[in-house]
């Protein structure tokens, strides 16, 4: 089954878990800044969302990288960068609409979600399943159940 | 690992800033943040110096899990000496700050002498800088986190800073990070503002690492799943936050009421947790708006609420129409039992107006609600407070003088010296509820025993957050006691204050221990750190930092006479619910706590107790 992340904000408390998750799977060591998802505070409103590549069918970067350098994994579907031709040119944050690739500095290339090659650590880590890892086909499945829930068939039955 | 191994110094006095490693046979000793900064404090500074004089130091300390993937790590400490008490200060706070001054690479910065002028210490890594902040002087915490964030272009600085009433020399001024999170006690925010430091903006890149990554994260995700499937970190804190013991205590009868002239308030339900997700006012909406976590928090007990639009202090006053930090339980009880005020709205803006100008809701509803027994007696009038009929029960006189004492003016000086100092001003200190300076919080020692002896022992002043055998004595954790004995209790207390020194040391947060023990902390610090820490070792270091604590007090001039109750506590039995005609019973139980403790007759650690501990 293709599977794709699911995010609800409205379950996210803003832990972090997720960013620490994400840069210890990627880099060993835990540092949000190094993180590929991130979470967004609106304080005013008390909301946290949690942010970061929908893996585009066509995606933008893919179609902009002069390198060829971001690959589609046949598994898992997620766009990968290959460090090896990443020249670090950055035009794919550039045609990114959503800003979620992003330079390294540290190591001169791109860094994006690649799904932890089908085990994301993030949907791992969260406590509150804000993110979840499910049938691509069927994110809204949740939600669907939901309100499928508050229709009110008693009323129905006895019309 | 765990510990960067480097800590900052900074010299108010002359401007620098210099990177020096981490004393590592201490670290072995004492783990790190509260026990670590102690150590330091100890070693280079007087315990008998005028805490408000440049000679005084703070030290913002975190622990070795502080930013790693350990549930709760977000947790700091500020370690100077208290200008409210005169003894060892330590207040921890959350938030977001403690792990990103970890991740910029720095265990702990120790700030030292005074600035001839505001300033504000940058931190972007390796790259430290104290800038001038004569701007930022007169601001208050919000406007502080805002224009910084501006000014470095950098929407991911995290800052911690003091408010007005810090500046102005409020006793009980807290240091407030990321907007609502508080170092909370003692007056550390008045040490900051005494050195002319008006906050720390902070940036980190280089992240943490632990000595065996994959030990820690097993032991990490299985101390989740605990916390998960605890009732109390799993279900009550996250629906209700701490605000879950507002009711429980009540009925209990120990709920201080009218400056604990009573045990149980009348208004309780209405301030409440529960009350907070009930729908009210112009906008029928709940107070609550969501929970919110710190830093690596899978528990998540904060409180984000909103003023209702249609209550009197926000009218006209957009400013406070959004959300932000709520009420939790400590300051629902201090700004309304203790002045018997019940408006959840009033209350909420108060809190508000705490977190703004950054100042402890504990000691600023304690010493109001003296100030309102000494105005019922006509000993404080209308002439002392510009008018304001301080009046047990009345929100107008909560939010006028929460707003008083944010800025540090009008009647607000007197309430911002604290209750000691207020009541002894008006010829009645009786009146006073405090323990070596410091108010008590919500939990009538009259109707739980054990936290008689708590308050009494506090090496910080009268504080919950020593040894909260509430855990035992009303919700049965670990296991149940009886709340009016004080058979036991010494024994309890002392494991709760060796158990809770250790666990403050680590990095992570105390409330996890609704669901975890110490046992539950070895694996995570032993497969992080250098060296082998075993639940001995850890248990150790716990009672090593209580008796240093101790030390330092010794030598500022503090004696076992200070390890006392207001009279209130001691002669005034309880006039309703379970505790009737109780007091606490201290001196049944202080003799037993200094021969458990190893300490002699008057309080002092004996020869042998200091040499088992290597002190
Ligand atoms: S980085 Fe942007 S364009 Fe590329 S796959 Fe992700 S969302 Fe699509
Ligand atoms: S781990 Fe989950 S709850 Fe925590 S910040 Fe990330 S998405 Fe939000």
């Amino acid at each position: 089954m293709m599977r794709s992340l699911s995010i609800s904000p409205d379950k996210c408390t803003g832990c972090l878990q997720c960013e620490m998750a994400c840069s210890y799977e990627n880099e060993g060591v835990f540092n949000p800044s190094r993180s590929r998802i991130k979470v967004f505070s609106f304080e005013r409103e008390g909301r946290h969302v949690p942010y970061t590549c929908t893996q585009c069918s066509d995606a933008w970067c893919r179609n902009a990288c002069p390198t060829e350098a971001i690959g589609i994994n046949a598994a898992t579907g997620a766009k990968e960068v290959n460090e090896g031709l990443c020249v670090g040119c950055k035009v794919c944050t550039i045609a990114c609409p959503f800003g979620t690739i992003n330079y390294n500095h540290a190591t001169g290339k791109v860094i994006k979600c690649d799904l932890c090659g089908g085990d994301p650590a993030c949907a791992k880590a969260c406590p509150t399943q804000a993110i979840v890892y499910v049938d691509a086909d069927w994110t809204g499945y949740d939600r669907m159940r939901n309100w499928a829930e508050r229709t009110d068939n008693q009323s129905t039955a006895q019309a | 690992m765990g510990w960067h191994k480097k800590i900052l110094r900074v010299n108010l006095t002359n401007g620098s800033c210099q990177a020096e490693p981490l004393n590592m046979e201490w670290a072995a000793e004492y783990l790190g943040q509260r026990g670590l900064a102690t150590k330091y404090l100890l070693e280079e500074i007087d315990p008998k110096i005028d805490p408000l004089s440049p000679d005084n130091k703070l030290i913002f300390a975190t622990g070795p899990l502080t930013g790693t993937a350990a549930s709760t790590s977000a947790r700091y400490s500020v370690i100077t000496k208290g200008p409210l008490t005169g003894a060892i200060a330590c207040s921890n706070s959350g938030g977001y700050f403690g792990a990103e001054l970890k991740f910029a690479g720095w265990d702990m910065i120790i700030f030292e002498g005074k600035a001839a002028a505001p300033v504000y210490l940058y931190v972007n890594d390796d790259e430290v800088e104290l800038l001038p902040a004569a701007d930022l002087w007169g601001k208050s915490v919000w406007e502080t986190d805002e224009i910084l964030h501006k000014r470095h272009q950098d929407p991911l600085l995290r800052v911690s800073a003091i408010g007005v009433s810090g500046e102005q020399g409020v006793l009980y001024a807290c240091i407030v990070n990321d907007l609502h999170r508080a170092a909370g006690r003692s007056g550390v925010g008045t040490v900051m503002g005494s050195k002319n430091l008006k906050a720390i903006a902070v940036r980190g890149g280089k992240g943490v690492r632990v000595k065996d990554p994959a030990r820690f994260m097993k032991a990490v995700g299985e101390k989740k799943q605990i916390l998960a499937e605890n009732a109390v970190t799993g279900q009550g804190l996250p629906t209700y936050g701490t605000q879950v013991l507002m009711n429980v205590i009540n009925e209990v009868g120990a709920l201080p009421t009218h400056n604990a002239r009573d045990v149980q308030f009348n208004g309780a339900s209405d301030i409440s947790g529960e009350a907070m997700h009930q729908p009210r006012g112009k906008e029928n909406k709940p107070n609550l708006v969501t929970n919110q976590a710190c830093f690596g928090c899978t528990i998540a007990c904060g409180r984000i609420s909103r003023i209702d639009k249609g209550h009197y202090t926000v009218t006209n006053r957009p400013g406070y129409w959004g959300a932000s930090g709520g009420l939790e339980y400590e300051a629902a009880w201090a700004l309304g039992a203790a002045t018997g005020v019940n408006d959840l709205d009033a209350l909420t803006f108060a809190n508000f107006i705490c977190n703004e100008q950054g100042y402890d809701p504990i000691t600023f509803g304690s010493t109001l609600g003296a100030a309102m027994e000494l105005y019922e007696m006509g000993v404080i009038t209308d002439a002392d407070t510009g008018g304001v009929a301080l009046k047990f029960g009345s929100a107008e006189a909560l939010t006028k003088m929460a707003e008083q004492v944010g800025k540090g003016e009008e009647f607000g000086k007197i309430l911002g010296l604290g209750s000691k100092r207020m009541c002894e001003k008006y010829g009645h200190p009786e009146l006073s509820m405090t323990v070596k300076g410091q108010e008590f919080p919500a939990y009538d020692p009259r109707g739980i025993q054990g936290m008689g002896l708590t308050y009494a022992t506090s090496n910080r002043g009268a504080c919950h957050l020593r040894s909260y055998t509430v855990a035992s004595e009303i919700l049965g954790i670990p296991e149940k006691t009886d709340p009016l004995a004080t058979e036991g209790k010494a024994g309890l207390v002392k494991a709760f204050q060796d158990a809770t020194a250790a666990v403050d040391s680590t990095g992570l947060c105390l409330f996890t221990t609704f669901a975890w023990s110490l046992d539950d902390f070895q694996p995570q610090v032993d497969a992080a750190c250098d060296g082998d820490w075993s639940l001995e070792r850890l248990s150790e270091v716990g009672e090593r930092i209580w008796n240093m604590e101790r030390q330092f007090n010794l030598a500022a001039g503090f004696t076992g006479k200070d390890d006392t109750l207001p009279k209130r506590l001691r002669k005034d039995a309880a006039k309703t619910g379970p505790a009737l005609g109780k007091v606490n019973g201290l001196k049944e139980m202080l003799p037993e706590y200094y021969q458990l403790r190893g300490w002699d007759e008057g309080g002092v650690p004996t020869a042998e107790t200091l040499q088992r501990l290597g002190l």
